[in-house]
């Protein structure tokens, strides 16, 4: 093939499919993002392997080290609780969290960002100056006032923490779709009659996902972090359910007694986080075409 | 050749290595090079011409490697270890690249940039470097030298920014220059300009000069020989007159039969006799830009002032001017892309310009636009299917989508692709296969008028030569009417009934294309036409030209009365009073106090 224009066009690719042959050759992420499918998998039928239950009681066995013999395999806490067992409802919980708080915040953010962006002007303005208002109101405090309000749930703390963080996202996308309606193919989709929603949600989206993918994937982190620290201030899920922020908050308390209460969920939310930073950073990279070698 | 030459290339060979394997970007190549003498390399985009230089003095991306050998005054090139190339190049072999904003570092003054290359190379002192800066950049021009210095790249204009870095190359009287595209950015004024001045410089300092280029044009008043390449081999090779009068290889013939010339004649359709189709009368359009102080005063800049024009149908009107003078902006104006500030436009009788919404939109549907880039008027993540149907959808959803792929499949086949093509992805064209893609997007509604937006400048010759015929055809089918905006007055020749001549915002002449481009009326127009390069040695040694010296004036702070008094040479003082209206001159339409005198 000639190095610049030639005629003969090359066999059929696109950006995604090009991106994806890019990922699957970073090791890291393809590893990250196989570990990720399988610990999604482990959380969710893990629970039926063990005789235990999340809240069950195991008299017999207090404070029981991880063992083999006794079926606890990652030991049990202070009321006789199986630890893997609650390590796997805790994923559950956690990962939950990451998903349904970043589809939230991607869902507001990029409707209200592409429309900032795409529309500009004074729209953008006051659009974006709301968006500052909102950053300025502790989240501390908004969480509090929510739990006050509508009293303490799981679901609310998911819309809670979503909340908060599509305003990142809603910058990032309006930063985009700025410079996206000044391309020509939305001046074309303009001078063809198409309208404004339909512009934004063929031409503005469409082409800003490749950095909101690779934010979302930073975000799911993030948002698994806030929840473990709701969750250490009880702020949190409530007992008996639990997450990895709460089982590392008990852990912490009896580190001296029962290192494992802390080590198991520990590493498990330690590795989910390597995890969804590497498949970021790999997603990252494929999907920018500069990182590409011609 | 007697005298051994300055550099003397054989057989070689560029190839990068990428994911999809080994690229040859240029395989097995030689020419030669006496001192003082200038050599044209002329090739179209992806024919190796710009890689072959690049492997010579070392800069070739990470992945390239070159082959062959290079011998510049008893040095291999190829064989030199990186420390040893990076003491000849700027001292020895120096290089000007085609976009002088991204060549020189805008966050260093032109003389703290001038002054690296000095200090790099022969030592000099801060006071002595200086000075040497200075005698260069008078060398090249540059008026007010000394106060340049201190100035960043953003303060110069792109013909300044040129000639800057064109001093800085000669900074150490090197004995190779190697011109990469020096005036493809420029405009044709400014270009003659630079060409000139290179020519200039050559004779005086005795630099032997490489010059890389796609434009025959300037090749065939500038060089002494010429190199033709294509996919990366020599297709021929001699002098100017060699090549342009008796080209030995079939490519250079289809070459030069395929650029555009100024002294042709055009050959648009007959006029078809019909009532006015598009009225465009007093437009203005202004931008409000933020004070360029605090506190102060909102800035107004008018980039369309009191322009009008009509066109019947089946009529192609070009709308010619140097960057900056308003010519999008009137596109965009009338297609509603951007507002109007003043003025009306009215299609069919129609006003365009108070629609709303639907009826906005509705109206739309007569009048669309091709882009100059066709890769970026192609949304990426869309096939050809989408893209081209887009405008159906939006006008005829009632056609279903069967009815929609039809009309799309065929309309496709029209304008030279296949119907296979439909579920591709635009980054799987080339540039003139896209601009296919946008002409058959612009077509599918079957529009009265579709206005062309520079739409062939980003293309090579031999493709632009195709999308033209592909347009002219198109036209003579269906009726259409064309406005056709390019800064490129050999390509308009080639397709318009009438021409309309752009200056700072204004229309300065319109007139027919054959009256326009024998004898213009106005002065602006006289200079664009002469400073427009003719792909003819003896044409270009003898023919006798007025440079227009300068450059254009803000559009923010125009000069009163005449836009074009700071350049014309018939300038007066009546022309800073009073501003020229359009008036009737033999037939065309001039806005000059001296009309009569030209």
């Amino acid at each position: 093939m000639n190095a610049g224009t030639g005629s003969v066009a090359p066999p059929g690719r696109s950006l995604w499919s090009d991106a994806w042959v890019v990922l699957r050759r970073n090791r890291a992420a393809m590893t990250a993002l196989c570990l990720l499918g399988g610990m999604t998998v482990l959380v969710l039928v893990g629970p039926l392997l063990s005789p235990f239950t999340y809240d069950g009681t195991d008299w017999d066995q207090i404070s029981s080290p991880p063992s083999l013999a006794n079926g606890h395999w990652f030991g049990t806490d202070g009321l006789g609780r199986d630890l893997f067992v609650r390590t796997l409802y805790g994923g559950r919980i956690s990962l939950l969290v990451g998903a349904v708080a970043t589809a939230v915040s991607l869902l507001i953010g990029i409707s209200y960002g592409a429309v900032a962006g795409y529309v500009g002007g004074r729209t953008d303005q006051v659009m974006m100056r709301i968006v500052d208002i909102l950053y300025a109101l502790p989240f501390m405090f908004l969480v509090i006032l929510l739990m006050v309000l509508f009293g303490r749930h799981i679901v609310l703390i998911f819309f809670a923490i979503g909340a908060i963080n599509w305003l990142d996202m809603a910058r990032i996308v309006r930063g985009q779709a700025l410079s996206l309606r000044g391309k020509e193919y939305v001046d074309a989709a303009r001078a063809a009659g198409v309208r404004g929603g339909r512009i934004i949600r063929r031409h503005i989206v469409p082409n800003l996902l490749g950095v909101v993918i690779v934010y979302a994937t930073l975000t799911v982190p993030q948002v698994i972090l806030v929840e473990s620290f709701l969750s250490f201030l009880g702020l949190g899920v409530q007992e008996p359910m639990t997450s990895w922020g709460a089982l590392v908050n008990e852990g912490a308390q009896e580190l001296e007694n029962a290192p494992w209460m802390l080590l198991f969920p520990a590493v498990s939310l330690a590795l989910t986080l390597f995890c969804f930073n590497f498949v970021g950073d790999g997603l990252r990279d494929a999907l920018d075409p500069r990182d590409r070698s011609a | 050749m007697n005298a051994r030459p300055l550099l003397d290339v054989a057989d070689l060979h560029v190839r990068f290595a990428t994911p999809d394997g080994h690229v040859n970007a240029v395989r097995g190549l030689d020419f030669e090079l006496a001192a003082g003498e200038s050599l044209g390399i002329v090739g179209e985009s992806g024919s190796g011409k710009s890689q072959s230089v690049l492997a010579l003095i070392g800069l070739l991306a990470d992945n390239g490697q070159a082959r062959g050998t290079a011998h510049f005054a008893d040095r291999d090139l190829l064989g030199l270890t990186q420390h040893e190339l990076t003491a000849l190049r700027g001292a020895e072999i120096a290089m000007v690249f085609q976009d002088p904003m991204t060549a020189l570092n805008p966050y260093l003054s032109i003389g703290a940039q001038m002054g690296l290359v000095l200090g790099r190379h022969e030592g000099l002192g801060a006071a002595a470097a200086r000075m040497r800066c200075i005698e260069m950049l008078e060398a090249v021009k540059l008026s007010d030298a000394e106060r340049r210095l201190g100035m960043y790249p953003h303060e110069l204009s792109g013909g300044q920014r040129q000639r800057v870095m064109i001093a800085a190359a000669l900074l150490c009287r090197p004995r190779l220059l190697i011109a990469d595209e020096p005036t493809t950015a420029l405009d044709v004024t400014v270009q003659a300009q630079i060409l000139a001045l290179i020519s200039e410089l050559r004779a005086e300092l005795d630099t032997a000069i490489l010059l890389i280029t796609h434009d025959l044009g300037v090749v065939a008043g500038h060089c002494d020989r010429v190199l033709v390449m294509e996919q990366g081999r020599r297709r021929d090779y001699g002098t100017v007159d060699q090549i342009f009068h008796a080209p030995a290889h079939d490519y250079t013939r289809k070459l030069l039969a395929a650029v555009p010339r100024i002294d042709a004649p055009g050959r648009p359709g007959k006029l078809p006799a019909g009532d006015t189709l598009l009225r465009v009368e007093d437009l203005s359009v202004q931008f409000r830009l933020p004070p360029d102080k605090w506190p102060g005063r909102a800035r107004q800049l008018t980039a369309v002032d009191h322009v009008s024009f009509d066109l019947a149908p089946g009529e192609s009107l070009g709308v010619v001017g140097e960057s900056g003078c308003g010519k999008s902006t009137l596109a965009r104006a009338v297609l509603r892309l951007v507002p109007a500030t003043l003025g009306t436009v009215s299609l069919l009788g129609r006003e365009l310009l108070p629609l709303r919404g639907a009826a906005l939109r509705a109206a739309r549907r007569d009048l669309q636009v091709v882009f100059q880039d066709p890769l970026a008027s192609l949304d990426p993540r869309m096939t050809v299917r989408d893209i081209v149907a887009e405008p159906l959808e939006s006008f005829r959803p009632e056609l279903g989508r069967d009815e929609i792929t039809q009309r799309v499949a065929r309309l496709l086949e029209r304008v030279g692709l296949e119907p296979a093509h439909l579920n591709r992805y635009p980054h799987e064209f080339s540039g003139g296969q896209s601009q296919r893609i946008g002409i058959a997007r612009a077509l599918v509604c079957q529009p009265q008028l579709v206005i062309c937006d520079e739409a062939v400048s980003a293309l090579d010759v031999s493709v632009q030569s195709q999308i033209i015929d592909l347009l002219l055809d198109l036209q003579k089918e269906l009726g259409l009417a064309l406005v056709f905006i390019a800064h490129d007055l050999a390509v308009v020749r080639q397709i318009s009934h009438r021409v309309l001549v752009m200056y700072l915002g204004r229309a300065v002449e319109l007139a027919t294309a054959d009256s326009l481009y024998e004898r213009p009326r106005h002065p602006y127009t006289r200079a664009l036409l002469q400073a427009v390069p003719v792909p003819e040695p003896d044409v270009e040694r003898t023919r006798q030209r007025q440079l227009l010296g300068g450059d254009v004036p803000s559009p923010l702070a125009p000069p009163t009365g005449c836009a074009f008094r700071t350049r014309c040479e018939l300038a007066q003082s009546r022309c800073a009073a009073e501003r020229p209206a359009l008036r009737e001159q033999h037939g065309s339409l001039v806005a000059c106090h001296f009309a009569e005198e030209i």
